[in-house]
Order: structure tokens, then C-alpha cells, then sequence
């Protein structure tokens, strides 16, 4: 018995236990496997606003304030650094895109994105390509460890008191009265943090959510002379890259491989790792004698408008945040405030209208099955 | 290199050569890729441009190897030395890079026979300049007739002591050899003496060699229970314990060696199936009598099954290499049975001394599991041991976890020289079987892969 039942042991899941114990809501966390095992300990650990989808915009800033912060809400900086995020323009043409969607965020009151021509992200990447005509930096974005992020929050929630059952998967959700029993678990509270498998969960709860379980391929490179600081994507291109301090060079860009939700395993598509290493290599030419030691995936859940579920269920006592897919890592820590919000205010002072489980209708039971949303197309990810 | 074959092989060792020359031999079209230049894989590396004149000095069963290489340079394989493959997909797409180029290709059937690799000896001092294992020492004996004098052998196997007796017979001189197999290894293996028996031939060279080894006077030291190599910028001794007392050798080289384990990092990445053997210490690929793995297409032949020796992994490959004839359709059900009877007869009868031989060499615990905190565990990352029991303190459960943790294993090997010792390190910490703790996730490129050559297979 516990006031909550968080299922899902990643990053999202620990933080909204950690925040519903800083209420002194006593909360379990149920977890398939062990804290951190998907998408939580294995994405690039951007913190970014830059580029992010208009809804996402507000929390993005919240975030980054909590983020600057991060040690006094879990003891540990999560190796959080912020040398900016830059978007490069190969052409006049990408420019010109960047130079309109700055206006529209400047026309909603946002002015964290800023316009640089070619000198300027020559200052700023000195060993990017010669074609590249200028780009868009947000200065004060960056990245964290991911591993050592959830292990943070999970430490610091069960320092709360969270209790963490490991190796515990859902197969059932009953609701009797006010309450809801998840195998030998009960509570009048359930929020669904169960990432890639956060569909199913939601359907457990009596919500739609037509949930895509992806796998974003990540690359890194052998130790490498430091020749970039900022996290650096492209305008034109997909991709994704930063170099850590030990050298290391990470490349995404959210090219997928193939992720097999039902038994935890992903694979690899040569094709988009190429794809991918074509695009790193443009924008850096002195990534191509770069040797790759390693390529991997996590497993993710992403939704068909590409961004994620976050708010209440329909029913009583349930509440969801999944569905992060290349979004979640900067979010958590405002997300989870969020969900506790909700759970002991019935209030958020953030919008999160645009993220209701609700914005997606179940087909019809007795018409042929409506065409597959084409999948949009995210407008960045957490790199 | 074509787009596509019948069967393609991975690693020209005895069983690869083995398996692509009977698939040849049967009209298949048969692709033989190998990171050596040459032909012949550790076992008989150069066996064919071999340039020391005296055939004593590497001795009889390495010029065995001479007419497996023969037989495949007069076959219709396609050998492609040089050539480093990175990944074997589960829908069997291979990755090669050769001379700086990347290629991608497919087979029908893919025979992986990466051979076996050198156990880890993770002991204090072990990644000092100046101490190799014995089989590299072996290798720039073989490949380029290069030999260091002087040299204190350690561990325990056959290969330590062939390795001493091939330094013997050319005249180099060996400071000593310092074995650890503890005096209990010849009590476990004395059952399976009867057993091995059925190869008296085998048994009875290495007791040759030991003998010609304490004849030459070269000192044999039994009974090592720890080891410790000292110096600074490279090595300049040998401590050892013997009852109960440290001693004290000095020394610019050491050749260590405590038997060879599956080479499994591609298998593995191809998402066969492992499985963990006490006997051999070590994960052996799962795969039936007719070295098919559990994933479609992909078999396995040769020491990556179980450690067998280079005569079982020859007949390992021939039965690989029929099963993958009659599976492409060039070989009926009898007929691949008919041929494949006196090989599979003959493994059988080569692996009866394997139970003898994994006791009496059977490497110690102490030379696996480093007792010492500040012994390195992972080179790649220079993790030590005190950070792996560390981490597993802090809630760390398996080799996969252990990367986050401590960059243990995120290297560019892989794993290849600290899977091992990791998996059983986190074992006894955590009072597990390693069987249930398990292994490194491995991912492609399986070696490492240049950005350069990776994107330049876009096709657009």
C-alpha cells in the first residue's frame, strides 16, 4: 500500500517519485527491469531548447533553469555542462528558415535562440566545414551524463523514501473503488512512465495512446583531439554531435534501427549509421579518420505528432508522462514537478494542453482501419 | 569482392579454411574473409611462407597446416586476406573493410570461425611495456622469426610450454617458467585420464617437451600461487610466491599465458546464442551437431563452439561447411551425412581428451579475479579492479550496467580483453553463477570502424 505507483523505472518515472515525495507523497516505483536500463541510461543527455516543437517551448525553459540547479534538487550535477547548441545553415536558404522560426518565437515571447552568420559559428565551431554559411545557437543549452542523471534521481527519491521494486513487470492494472491494484501493489494514485511500453500501460488504464516503440541509433568515436565544444546539429541534415571531455565523440541523429520492445532488444541499420556518419563528416571533415568503437540504441516511445503524453488519464488516479522519444532527458526534471503538481494541487502553472492522452481518438471499432499517421518529423532531438 | 555468395566464411583458421574448401569443393560459390594477409589463422600463421629453415623449431603439427592452406589456394574459394570484418548481421549482411574501403555484402549462409583468442591474466603489472602473451610471442616467432631472450614464461596450458620448447629448439634462451596450474588440477583431471587416452599421442609430446625443457636446464617453478610483474615505464621483474615465501626474478620480458577462450564478439553481435562453460571457464557458442547457431543462416564452426584444439576445429569446419552445402541446396540429405561421418567421428574422438586437458591446466582463481585493487581490468579505459567491485557495492548487477558505471568495457575492444574477467569478478561479488550475470552486450562495428569509410557506403 502507497499513496502512488509510478511504473516505469527511467528517468521520467524517477522524477516524478522524486517530486511526489518532496510532498510527502509516499510512492513506489515499479520497475520491468533494473532503473535506467532503456532509453533513460542510454540517450545523448541533451539539455536543449534549441529547436524544440512550440509546445514544448515552456517547459524546455523551465527545465533549463532546474538544470543550472540541478545539485540542489539531487545532490549531483549529472555532469550537466552548458557550452550551447548550435543548428549550422549550409545554405542561404536554411538560413533563411532559422532566421523565420526565430521570429515566430520571438512573436510568442521567447528570445533564447539566436541568429549567427558565418564568422560568428566559425568563432564558435572552428573546425566546421567551409560551405557552412552561418546557423543558430541557444548559448546557454548543453548536456548531462544520462546514466549518472537517473542514478542521481533515483538516489535522491529513494533517499525520500521511494521504494524501488526492480525486475517487477506490469502484466495487469485492476481499478477496485478508489483504488489501483497492480499485482500485490495498491494505491489511489498511477502514473504511467513506462516509456516505449507506455502505450500498453495506457491501454491497462483505459487510454489510447497509438505509441511507436523506435530505436535512435548513437555512435561514438575513439579519443579525438578536442576540436568542438557546443552540442552541434544542422538546419539540412540530420544529425546530432558533441565531444566529451575525454575526447569521445558522440554522433546521433535520430536515425533508427529496429527496437523489439517485447523482448528488450534493438538492432542496428547499417544504412542509417551510414547515413548518419555522411552527415557528421560533411558538417566536420576531421570526423572521417575518426575510428567508430561502438554504435547502440535504446528503446523509445514516440507518439505520431512526435512530441509526448503528459497530464491526466481519463480515469481517476491516473496520470501519464511517456512518449519522450528524443524529447524526454532535458524535461524530466520540470515534468516530473508536473505530474506532482497535478497529483496533490489538481494544478500545473505550465501549459500542457497540447500533450493530453486524449488528442489521438481510437479507430473505429467496425470501419477499416484509418491510413497510419505518417510519422511527423521531430524538430530536433536531445542531443 | 561480388555482392553476394552461396557461403561466406569468417577467418581463415583451421576450421574456416576447412569449411570454404569442401563448400568450394561442391560448386558452391564460397567467400573466405580473414584479417591475416595470409592464409592459415594463429595456428598456422605463415605456415606457407614459413622462413625458418629448421622444421624442428615449430615442429611437426604446425607444418600440418600446410596442406589445409594448400588446399584451399587450389580450390575455387574466394580468399580475401586483410580484410577486417565488422559486423555479421542476424539477416546475414556482412560488413568488410579492406585497405581503407568499407563494403557490405550478403550470403546465404554465413560460417563464422573466428578461432579462439589469449584468456586475460589480469595481475599486477600485466599491461606493462615488455610483457605479451605467449601466443603474440609465438606470432612474431612465426611471422617474422623474431625472438626475445631471456624471457620468464608464466601461467599454465600447452601453449605456454610449447611456446618454451619452440624457443628451446631455436636456441633462444628462457629464464624460467613459472607454472600456476595448482597441484589440485591433477587430482580433478586424473578421471578424465582414461578418457583422453584414445590420443596417447598428444599426451605423451607434451610430456616430451617438458622433459626436453627440464633437460636443456631451463628451471621449471611449480606451485606459483600469485604473481606480481614490477617496474615502472615497462617491466624490469617477476615476484612470485611459493610456499608461502616472495621471490624474486628479474627480467625485461615476460610471456604470460593461462590458456586460450572462444573469440565470441561477433557471434555475439550477430545475436548467437552463448552459453557459459565451468569446465573451459569461458562462453561457447550454442549450436547442434550441425554447427548451426539459433539464429537462421548462421553457423558456427571451430573453437568458438568450445575450445577443441586446431584438429577438432578442422573437422568442425568440414561438418560446417556441408551442413551449409546441403542448406544452399548443393548437397542431398544422405550424401551430406555420408560425408560429413568420418569428421564428425573424428571430433568426437579429438574432444575425448578435452575434459583431461581443461582440469590439469585449468587456470586458478586467484589469476582470474584480481585480488589486487589496483590491477587493471580494462586496458581500454584503465579501469581497475577496485572500481569494478566498486560499482557492483553501488547496485551495479551485470557487465552492462558496469560500463555505465565505470567506462569498463566502452573501449575499443569491446570487452575482448576484460569480458571475462568482468563477468566473473561481478559473480563472486555478488554470490551468483556467471551464467546468470552474463556478458558484455556487443554492438557493430565489432572492430573498430573509420567514420570516413562508414559513410562513404551511402548510396545517395
Amino acid at each position: 500500500m502507497a499513496d502512488a505507483i509510478v511504473i516505469g523505472g527511467g528517468l521520467h518515472g524517477c522524477s516524478t517519485a522524486l517530486h511526489l515525495a518532496l510532498r510527502g507523497i509516499e510512492t513506489i516505483i515499479i520497475e520491468k527491469d533494473h532503473v535506467g536500463r532503456h532509453a533513460s541510461g542510454v540517450n545523448a543527455g541533451g539539455v536543449r531548447r534549441l529547436g524544440r516543437a512550440l509546445p514544448e517551448i515552456p517547459l524546455a525553459e523551465a527545465a533549463l533553469d532546474r538544470w543550472q540547479n540541478i545539485g540542489d534538487l539531487v545532490d549531483d550535477d549529472c555532469g550537466f555542462v552548458s557550452p550551447g547548441q548550435i543548428k549550422v545553415a549550409e545554405t542561404e536558404a536554411e538560413l533563411q528558415t532559422l532566421v523565420a522560426r526565430r521570429e515566430t518565437l520571438l512573436d510568442l515571447g521567447f528570445g533564447h535562440e539566436e541568429i549567427i552568420d558565418r564568422e560568428q559559428l566559425r568563432e564558435l565551431l572552428p573546425a566546421v566545414a567551409a560551405h557552412c554559411v552561418g546557423g543558430m545557437v541557444v548559448r546557454s543549452d548543453g548536456h548531462a551524463s544520462p546514466f549518472r542523471t537517473v542514478q542521481a534521481f533515483k538516489r535522491k527519491a529513494v533517499s525520500l523514501g521511494v521504494r524501488v521494486f526492480e525486475d517487477t513487470p506490469v502484466t495487469d492494472i485492476q481499478r477496485q473503488g478508489a483504488t489501483w491494484r497492480v499485482g500485490s501493489f495498491e494505491a489511489p494514485i498511477i502514473v504511467n512512465c513506462a516509456g516505449a511500453w507506455g502505450g500498453h500501460v495506457a491501454a491497462m488504464l483505459g487510454d489510447h495512446a497509438p505509441l511507436k516503440a523506435c530505436a535512435l541509433m548513437l555512435m561514438i568515436t575513439d579519443r579525438m583531439e578536442p576540436f568542438v565544444e557546443p552540442v552541434v546539429g544542422a538546419q539540412g541534415r540530420s544529425l546530432s554531435l558533441k565531444q566529451f571531455d575525454n575526447g569521445t565523440v558522440l554522433i546521433g541523429g535520430a536515425f533508427e534501427g529496429r527496437a523489439e520492445p517485447e523482448n528488450n532488444r534493438t538492432s542496428l541499420d547499417v544504412n542509417g549509421l551510414a547515413a548518419n556518419a555522411a552527415n557528421a563528416a560533411t558538417l566536420f571533415p576531421v570526423l572521417r579518420r575518426a575510428n567508430i568503437v561502438r554504435c547502440w540504441a535504446g528503446i523509445e516511445g514516440k507518439m505520431p505528432d512526435a512530441i509526448p503524453v503528459i497530464g491526466p488519464g481519463s480515469a481517476d488516479g491516473a496520470f501519464h508522462a511517456f512518449g519522450f522519444s528524443a524529447h524526454g532527458f532535458a524535461l524530466a526534471p520540470v515534468v516530473g514537478k508536473i505530474i506532482a503538481d497535478l497529483i496533490a494541487t489538481g494544478a500545473t502553472d505550465l501549459p500542457i494542453e497540447a500533450f493530453a492522452v486524449g488528442r489521438f481518438s481510437p479507430p473505429p471499432l467496425f470501419s477499416p482501419p484509418p491510413p497510419r499517421p505518417s510519422p511527423i518529423k521531430g524538430e530536433g532531438e536531445d542531443a | 569482392m561480388k555482392s553476394h555468395y552461396q557461403i561466406a566464411v569468417i577467418g581463415a583458421g583451421p576450421a574456416g579454411m576447412a569449411a570454404a574448401t569442401v563448400a568450394a569443393e561442391h560448386g558452391a560459390s564460397v567467400l573466405l574473409l580473414d584479417e591475416q594477409a595470409k592464409a592459415g589463422g594463429q595456428i598456422y600463421r605463415a605456415v606457407a611462407e614459413q622462413k625458418i629453415n629448421d622444421q624442428n623449431i615449430l615442429g611437426d603439427d604446425y607444418y600440418k597446416g600446410r596442406s589445409l592452406v594448400s588446399e584451399l589456394a587450389a580450390s575455387d574459394v574466394e580468399h580475401v586476406g586483410g580484410a577486417t570484418v565488422w559486423q555479421v548481421s542476424p539477416e546475414r549482411q556482412i560488413g568488410v573493410s579492406k585497405d581503407g574501403v568499407a563494403q557490405q555484402l550478403t550470403a546465404d549462409r554465413v560460417i563464422i570461425a573466428t578461432g579462439a583468442q589469449e584468456r586475460p591474466f589480469p595481475i599486477p603489472g600485466w599491461t606493462l611495456p615488455g610483457v605479451v602473451n605467449a601466443g603474440g610471442a609465438q606470432v612474431l616467432l612465426k611471422s617474422s622469426g623474431i625472438a626475445v631472450p631471456d624471457a620468464v614464461f608464466a601461467g599454465t596450458g600447452p601453449l605456454l610450454y610449447l611456446v618454451a620448447y619452440q624457443y628451446m629448439k631455436a636456441g633462444i634462451p628462457v629464464r624460467a617458467i613459472l607454472d600456476t596450474a595448482p597441484k589440485t588440477n591433477t587430482l580433478a583431471a586424473l578421471p578424465h585420464l582414461p578418457a583422453a587416452l584414445v590420443n596417447i599421442g598428444a599426451l605423451m609430446k607434451g610430456r616430451r617437451w617438458i622433459a626436453s625443457l627440464k633437460a636443456s636446464g631451463i628451471p621449471i617453478i611449480k606451485g606459483i600461487t600469485n604473481l606480481r610483474l614490477l617496474g615502472d615505464d615497462a617491466v624490469s621483474g617477476v615476484e612470485y610466491r611459493r610456499r608461502g615465501s616472495w621471490q624474486r626474478i628479474d627480467t625485461a620480458h615476460v610471456f604470460l599465458h593461462q590458456g586460450v577462450v572462444p573469440n565470441t564478439n561477433l557471434a555475439m553481435a550477430a545475436g548467437c546464442a552463448h552459453r557459459w562453460s565451468e569446465a573451459q571457464l569461458c562462453w561457447h557458442a550454442v549450436t547442434d551437431a550441425w554447427a548451426d547457431s539459433n539464429v537462421a543462416g548462421l553457423a558456427i564452426a571451430g573453437d568458438g563452439v568450445g575450445i577443441g584444439g586446431a584438429r577438432a576445429s578442422e573437422y568442425s569446419g568440414r561438418i560446417a561447411g556441408l551442413s551449409a552445402l546441403h542448406q544452399c541446396g548443393q548437397l542431398d540429405i544422405a550424401e551430406r551425412d555420408r560425408l560429413a561421418q568420418p569428421f564428425h567421428r573424428a571430433l568426437t574422438s579429438e574432444m575425448r581428451m578435452r575434459p583431461f586437458l581443461d582440469a590439469l591446466f585449468r587456470p586458478p582463481r586467484q589469476f582470474r579475479i584480481p585480488a589486487d585493487d589496483a590491477t587493471i581490468v580494462c586496458r581500454c579505459e584503465e579501469v581497475p579492479a577496485a572500481l569494478v567491485r566498486q560499482s557492483v557495492e553501488l547496485g551495479c548487477t551485470g557487465p552492462n550496467q558496469l560500463k555505465s558505471f565505470s567506462r569498463c568495457g566502452m573501449g575499443p575492444c569491446q570487452g575482448r580483453f576484460c569480458g571475462l574477467t568482468v563477468s566473473e569478478m561481478i559473480a563472486e561479488a555478488r554470490g551468483m553463477p556467471v551464467a546468470e550475470v552474463g556478458t558484455m552486450r556487443i554492438r557493430p562495428p565489432v572492430k573498430p570502424l573509420m567514420l570516413g569509410e562508414l559513410a562513404d557506403l551511402t548510396t545517395d
